[in-house]
């Protein structure tokens, strides 16, 4: 894994930011999640990948307490964000979601100006003093989700009026505006088309010099090219996790050959 | 991997190029020998056809390369996939380079027919050849079945084309040493030998593209050399 041929390229860190240890989630009866244990390492993309019903947007919904909204979920095992274990009965799940932001299939801008939706996590998290502390951060996210130029005439504007790209780089804004640590997208690019995705798939490979990013996909060519390090899920089990390059190249278990070569579903 | 791929077009354009490997593959070691064969009967005929089929060779990787080239480009193949496409691409490479030797022997017998014999050389040279196409058809018998000791016993034969060459370089010293007259047809004799020795090699690169094929990884630079030829340079 240390050989310098298999290193994922413009990988620097190795720290763990995330650290989950025997995971298991259950909806009612359905057992969904298998005893995953995996770092998630800091300043870079991971990728989870699999067929549909394997597991990774749950274990994703793990990082940030969502699955605490649903009624018959059921989470065990230990996930420790900087070493802090995140399902604490002290953890505020508010809270926790403003360090693991998070970014989904749809954008969903709320029915406000733009400057309101990048504004309103900091605001309900009381992080400004005034308005033209907003004001910055405001600027500072929408810079960070490359969107200020194309919206710094008409912050006024509904975020529902942009196009596609542009709404979910305004969700990105969004998510970053508390000031997050992780941000975990679930299929952030499934509803765009290829420019809109390249312009997203860039924004990704910007934001890990600040964040942990965890992305799922179903695009194994979108996870081979914006992240450093692959895991892979099957039947709630994750079967393998290695630097992105290696699984790509050279999986090491039968199944993820299957799957990422195309054989199975 | 024997499972099928979900879309079928993937398996076919996969097979196809393999295929064509194969085929060219049989082209190379039949002008090897031929040329061989041609060497030693002092069969002009024979010489002549090895020269012509060389551009059907070179037409084949051409083939073999826009094929891969569209894999790339439209599957975008992983894993074991990828590894299939590249190492199509390599073989056929090693392939279109051996396949020059042969014609290159085949050139060099027309013009030896002119020059006087030296005795027992093109004996030699045809065996070395026979060991050397044998090396190549194993290799691509590996290829074909996956199959890694095969082609690990291929690279541990290429030893002994190194000593075939060592002792065929040291019979054509003595000629020219003892006939200067043999000096020209020799030195044509020795670029022949030499060449076939290279082909050797190349049936090597082939034994070691089965075993990246197979296990991912290169094998180690553990073969020993034996081209005592170089030894004090």
């Amino acid at each position: 894994m240390d050989d310098m041929r298999t290193m994922a390229p413009g990988l620097q860190a190795t720290v763990a930011k995330i650290t989950a240890s025997g995971v298991q989630v259950h909806y009612g009866q359905n057992h969904a999640l298998k005893d995953v244990s995996v770092d998630i390492l800091d300043r870079a993309v991971t990728a989870f990948i699999g067929p549909s019903g394997c597991g990774k947007s749950t274990f994703l919904r793990c990082l940030n307490r969502m699955n605490d909204t649903v009624a018959s979920a059921r989470v065990t095992g230990k996930i420790l964000l900087d070493g802090e274990d995140i399902y604490d009965p002290r953890v505020d799940p508010v809270q926790l979601r403003a360090k693991v932001g998070m970014v989904f299939q749809k954008p969903n801008p709320f029915p406000k100006s733009i400057y309101d939706n990048v504004a309103y996590g900091p605001k309900i998290h009381g992080l400004t003093r005034n308005k033209g502390e907003l004001d910055a951060i405001v600027e500072a996210s929408l810079r960070k989700a490359a969107l200020w130029n194309e919206v710094k005439d008409r912050l006024d504007a509904p975020g529902t009026g942009l196009s596609g790209g542009q709404q979910q780089r305004l969700c990105i804004a969004r998510a970053v505006a508390t000031g997050p640590e992780v941000l975990l997208m679930d299929e952030p690019c499934s509803a765009l088309d290829p420019i809109a995705t390249a312009q997203v798939e860039e924004l990704i490979d910007e934001l890990r010099s600040q964040f942990s990013v965890v992305i799922v996909t179903h695009s194994m060519q979108q996870a081979a090219r914006v992240s450093q390090k692959t895991a892979f899920f099957h039947l709630g089990n994750l079967v393998e996790y290695a630097d992105t390059a290696q699984i790509f190249t050279n999986p090491k278990d039968p199944r993820t050959e299957a799957y990422i070569t195309g054989r199975i579903g | 991997m024997n499972t099928a791929h979900i879309l079928t077009a993937f398996d076919r354009d996969l097979e196809a190029a393999q295929a064509l490997v194969v085929r060219m593959g049989g082209l190379v070691e039949t002008a090897l020998l031929d040329a061989a064969e041609a060497l030693d009967t002092r069969d002009e005929e024979m010489a002549q056809r090895v020269r012509k089929g060389d551009a059907a060779i070179d037409a084949m990787e051409e083939e073999i390369h826009t094929r891969c080239a569209q894999l790339l480009a439209l599957r975008g193949p992983t894993a074991g996939d990828l590894r299939t496409v590249l190492t199509v691409m390599r073989i056929a490479a090693a392939l279109e380079r051996s396949g020059d030797y042969a014609k290159n022997l085949a050139k060099r017998t027309t013009v030896l027919s002119q020059m006087i014999q030296v005795p027992g050389a093109s004996g030699s040279i045809r065996r070395l050849a026979r060991t050397v196409v044998q090396m190549l058809t194993d290799a691509l018998d590996a290829y074909i079945r996956r199959d890694v000791t095969l082609a690990e016993d291929v690279r541990r034969r290429d030893r002994d084309v190194d000593q075939m060459y060592n002792s065929i370089f040291r019979e054509f010293l003595t000629h020219m040493m003892e006939d200067p007259r043999t000096i020209g047809p020799c030195m044509h004799l020795h670029f022949i030998a030499k060449n076939i020795e290279r082909v050797g090699d190349h049936a090597t690169a082939v034994a070691e593209q089965v075993i990246y094929l197979v296990t991912g990884a290169m094998p180690g630079d553990d073969r020993p050399k034996v081209d005592s030829t170089t030894a004090g340079l």
